[in-house]
């Protein structure tokens, strides 16, 4: 119910609700910065033999566009800054940081830039975009879902999944798995 | 005409033989691998070198069970004549030594793969997922194992050093069959 008084997606659609339940797109349009504090980039990679390899970024920065007349036109940008790779044991980060995996020394940043967002429900929407890691370049789909919107703020929970063999990062297969599976939560302020 | 596989009682068979040398090889290599991939600048290439040393550790394990197995059913050939009392008295204990270590160093890599707080899986030449040994995984028991394993390591090597000295020492200067025995079947016999 909560979800769907706010669905911005489903806002454009929705002039036959009554008033009191919808939001207007407008209220939702607009930019937004990502807010660590609310914010976080978590990640889980399944290990051979059961379980998985849990890690988390800490500084990331981005922005999210969403479009005042259509919702597909939206926008999001996002930056990862891999040194604040962290997952509890240390001689994991300082290895997770070096050229065997994200080569922070010479690739700072992992950079997602969306390409389109299309529309797959009322209050979801699937984002494709090119992500770029130590140098390479391929298209990723993420799937959007809406999860809150109030007083300028607006949260996404975000998941996809990345192969890392094509970023370079293919070291430890198929001990640990090749696909990334990535859970985030985006705040954004507006503004 | 008995098989040449099998051992006798004035000769080694093809199957001490082959495994002897064979274990010999991977465990002189091991000491090498083990002291390289912690030496290593490259991370990838270290974490490559463990998991290859790793499942060397365990093919060594399984050919190690195989060759006490081979031993046991199988009665070594007494030594040659020209050994001194000395020698026929500290050759099995040398021996017994050498089968130790072999035990003990891929069970002490095993245990410090099994404590380790990096909880990395063991996949012996990616074939299968080796499970660990149920020991409690802790920092303290990862360090613990860590040092036993090196420790063993140097002085397997050590053992395996004086083994190869003997062995040359027999060949060289006492002219005997003791390392040729061990190279083919036939020269072994009386």
């Amino acid at each position: 119910m909560y979800a769907r008084i706010l669905g911005f997606a489903a806002v454009a659609a929705c002039l036959a609700m009554p008033v009191s339940a919808a939001i207007s797109l407008g209220e939702a349009a607009g930019s937004y910065s990502i807010s660590p504090a609310g914010s976080s980039i978590r990640f889980t990679i399944g290990k051979a033999g059961g379980g998985g390899f849990n890690g988390a970024f800490a500084r990331f920065k981005g922005t999210i566009r969403i479009d005042n007349a259509d919702v597909e036109r939206s926008k999001v940008d996002l930056t990862i800054y891999p040194e604040s790779v962290g997952t509890g044991q240390g001689r994991i980060d300082a290895f997770l940081r070096s050229d065997a995996v994200f080569d922070v020394a010479n690739s700072p940043e992992i950079q997602f830039r969306s390409t389109s967002v299309t529309r797959t429900g009322d209050t979801s929407a699937l984002v494709t975009g090119r992500l770029t890691a130590r140098g390479k370049t391929f298209p990723e789909k993420f799937t959007a879902e809406l999860d809150g919107l109030k007083a300028g703020t607006i949260k996404f929970h975000v998941t996809g999944k990345v192969l890392r063999s094509r970023y370079g990062m293919d070291v430890g297969t198929p001990l640990y798995s090749n696909v990334v599976d990535f859970d985030m939560t985006l705040t954004g302020k507006r503004g | 005409m008995q098989s040449a596989i099998t051992n006798t009682t004035t000769r080694y068979g093809w199957g001490m033989i082959i495994l002897h040398w064979l274990i010999g090889i991977i465990f002189i290599g091991q000491f090498g691998l083990g002291f390289v991939m912690v030496r290593i600048a490259s991370q990838r290439t270290a974490f490559e070198l463990i998991q290859l040393h790793k499942s060397l550790g365990f093919l060594l394990l399984g050919l190690i069970i195989l060759r006490i197995a081979w031993r046991l059913g199988n009665a070594a050939p007494p030594l040659p004549p020209s050994v001194g009392p000395l020698e026929r008295r500290a050759a099995p204990l040398a021996h017994l030594a050498l089968y130790a270590f072999q035990i003990a160093l891929p069970l002490s890599g095993w245990a410090l793969v099994s404590v380790s707080t990096l909880e990395i899986p063991t996949m012996p030449f990616d074939l299968f997922v080796m499970p660990n040994l149920p020991l409690a995984e802790s920092d303290a028991a990862e360090g613990f194992w860590a040092a036993a394993h090196w420790y063993l390591a140097y002085a397997g090597i050590a053992l395996v050093a004086l083994h190869i000295a003997a062995a040359l020492r027999h060949h060289l200067l006492l002219r005997d069959s003791v390392l040729t025995r061990m190279i083919t079947p036939s020269s072994g016999g009386e």
